[in-house]
């Protein structure tokens, strides 16, 4: 953790069942603000239902998930309040396709933020300008490429100004040479001191950007260390066998 | 340029032995049935005459009939000399929906417009005010009624079904109850007994002495009736949607109405159209069982139009006059359809 600051999310005995299937057993987790941590674990570990847990797309039924000094509990304003600080990116991209690129950065900053329609588009095309794809605004999302589409919806959440980025496997879905445009916005946005958490199987990403790697299987986290240590001394079983797997080609 | 023809011949028409024996069936049964129709339609037929009896001598269609009767089936029984009245209601409804028809007028004044438009209806159809005569609406019939009942009822049917959509998709249990209920309990029973139900029992529901009048009451019925229809046409729409892009709204901190209005509505009504503009000209057409309540629709001014004993028999003349008035209406809607269809595509071409 960094400076010693109070932590951005903190996690704390955070426990979900899918009906009789447990999905996350005691999570414990606090990350301060800048930090950039990397989530990886196989499938089915509870990786991705974890991230959606900070921003309610899914509930948890057992402990507390305090988000900037925000409890998130049934509460509805407060999941709203907390939803405005939280950007997210889907796998899928989940751009509206009945928007254009402009349209879908404008949206939200127009009805959550109520920022006249000037300045939302003046913010809209600086964020545009930052994941460089400022001459695709007046395009639709099924014109794009998957690389375009997933840099678009990076600009759409930032445009948010949202505290925390969280990203749910931003580059599974992509065709190989597409990664790297992605990746390279996620590192400029992480040099820039955003507070990320991302689920990846970029490990290569791992090692050079995070400040922590985590690593769950089962739906409890198994492992969290710097990177450096993580990939070169993994302590438990698990992880070096998980390691062994996604490293191996 | 002798070639391009027979060329297109063999290959559409007599490309096997199946499709030249099908060719050749089509081309007899077309020969069958084309000269009589239009030695019955056109040269045999009578486009005026001062009585029935000339019409009755020649063995052609008596256009004359309708020369004679189409300002009784078109406005039924409304004052003759006020008939400019109805004739403009229905030159209003159907310049609102052309203005409506393209996307560039879904705005903010669109609403105005309609309830402006429908005002105006109402003033030329009611009269009494600006040195217009008061016409009861048991008079009322025609073309005017038939589209009067069928605009109002989706206009005010549409906004209520989207409701119920969403009300059936909600995790809120009382809300999710009431609109099953309400659905199912409609679409259980025919219209022409909700139509009964709302002309004999609504009466006697009310309290003695309160009386709806017998047009607004089919007119409820219409409405209840096409809300739970397109209802379920709508919660198939909304079904369309991928479960990302109710997570991205959510996820931009959009609120419930927002995430609906600006995001998944959208997308699921155009995709949509297509079932929409199935119940909506059934509906259209469906406005005729009001003649079972004694309504006087475009059918049945059409009906009562032959039964004038000096023009009795031309029935032939009555009921294709006004299938063809119904087939312009559902026919352009059907191609409206089909354009909204492709320009929404186009716009976002995935």
């Amino acid at each position: 953790m960094s400076d010693g600051a109070p932590p951005i999310i903190r996690m704390t005995a955070v426990s979900k069942w899918y009906g009789a299937f447990q999905v996350l057993r005691d999570i414990n987790l606090a990350v301060g603000p800048g930090e950039r941590i990397v989530i990886c674990g196989p499938s089915g570990s509870g990786k991705s239902t974890l991230i959606r847990c900070l921003n309610r797309l899914e509930e948890h039924q057992q402990g507390r998930i305090e988000i900037d000094g925000l409890e998130l509990t049934g509460n509805l304003q407060r999941i709203d309040a907390v939803r405005r600080e939280v950007g997210m990116v889907f796998q899928h991209f989940n751009l509206f396709p009945h928007l254009t690129v402009l349209e879908n950065c404008t949206l939200a900053q127009l009805r959550v933020r109520k920022r006249p329609q000037a300045e939302a588009e003046a913010i809209a095309m600086t964020y545009l300008e930052r994941v460089r794809i400022p001459d695709q605004a007046r395009k639709y999302p099924g014109q794009l490429s998957g690389g375009q589409q997933q840099r678009v919806a990076i600009a759409r959440s930032l445009c948010m100004t949202p505290k925390i980025m969280l990203f749910d496997e931003p580059t599974s879905a992509l065709d190989p040479e597409m990664v790297k445009e992605v990746l390279d916005v996620m590192i400029g946005l992480a040099e820039d001191g955003m507070t990320m958490l991302c689920v990846t199987h970029e490990m290569g990403f791992a090692r050079s950007v995070a400040d922590r790697v985590i690593f769950m299987d089962r739906g409890e986290i198994v492992e969290e260390n710097e990177p450096g240590e993580f990939f070169a001394n993994p302590r438990s079983e698990r992880t070096r066998l998980f390691l062994s797997q996604i490293l191996s080609h | 340029m002798i070639a391009r023809p027979v060329g297109w011949l063999r290959a559409n028409l007599f490309s096997s032995w199946l499709n030249t024996l099908l060719t050749l069936l089509i081309l007899w049964a077309l020969a069958g049935v084309v000269p009589p129709l239009l030695r019955w339609a056109l040269t045999h037929a009578v486009f005026s005459a001062a009585d029935s009896a000339v019409c009755r001598a020649a063995d052609g269609a008596c256009w004359a009939f309708i020369t004679e009767k189409y300002r009784l089936i078109l406005f039924g029984t409304y004052p003759y000399h006020q008939q400019w009245r109805p004739l403009l209601a229905v030159a209003v409804l159907i310049a609102l929906f052309v203005v409506s028809c393209d996307r560039r007028t879904w705005k903010r004044w669109l609403l105005p417009l309609w309830l402006g438009g429908g005002i105006l209806v109402g003033v030329l159809m009611w009269g009494g005010v600006l040195g217009l005569d008061y016409v009861e609406n048991r008079l009322w019939g025609g073309l005017p009624l038939t589209l009067i009942l069928s605009v109002v009822g989706l206009v005010v049917a549409f906004p209520v079904a989207v409701l119920l959509a969403l009300g059936r998709r909600s995790e809120l249990p009382v809300v999710r109850a009431v609109s099953v209920a309400y659905i199912e309990l409609i679409r259980g029973v025919p219209l022409v007994s909700l139509l009964f139900m709302a002309a004999v029992m609504l009466p006697m529901v009310l309290p003695a002495g309160m009386t709806i009048d017998k047009l607004l009451r089919a007119q409820i019925a219409f409405i209840l009736f096409a809300a739970a229809y397109l209802a379920e046409v709508v919660r198939g729409g909304l079904q369309a949607i991928p479960r990302g892009q109710y997570e991205a709204a959510d996820a931009l901190g959009l609120g419930y109405w927002q995430k609906m209005a600006t995001v998944i509505l959208p997308q699921a009504l155009a995709v949509a159209i297509p079932p929409i503009v199935n119940t909506v000209i059934a509906f259209f057409k469906d406005t005729s069982l009001v003649i079972i309540i004694g309504l006087l629709d475009l059918l049945s001014t059409a009906k009562s139009a032959i039964s004038d004993p000096g023009w009795h028999g031309f029935y032939r003349e009555s009921y294709l006059f006004i299938a063809v008035i119904y087939w312009g209406f559902c026919f352009s809607l059907s191609r409206y359809s089909q354009w909204l269809e492709r320009d929404l595509k186009h716009g976002h071409r995935s």
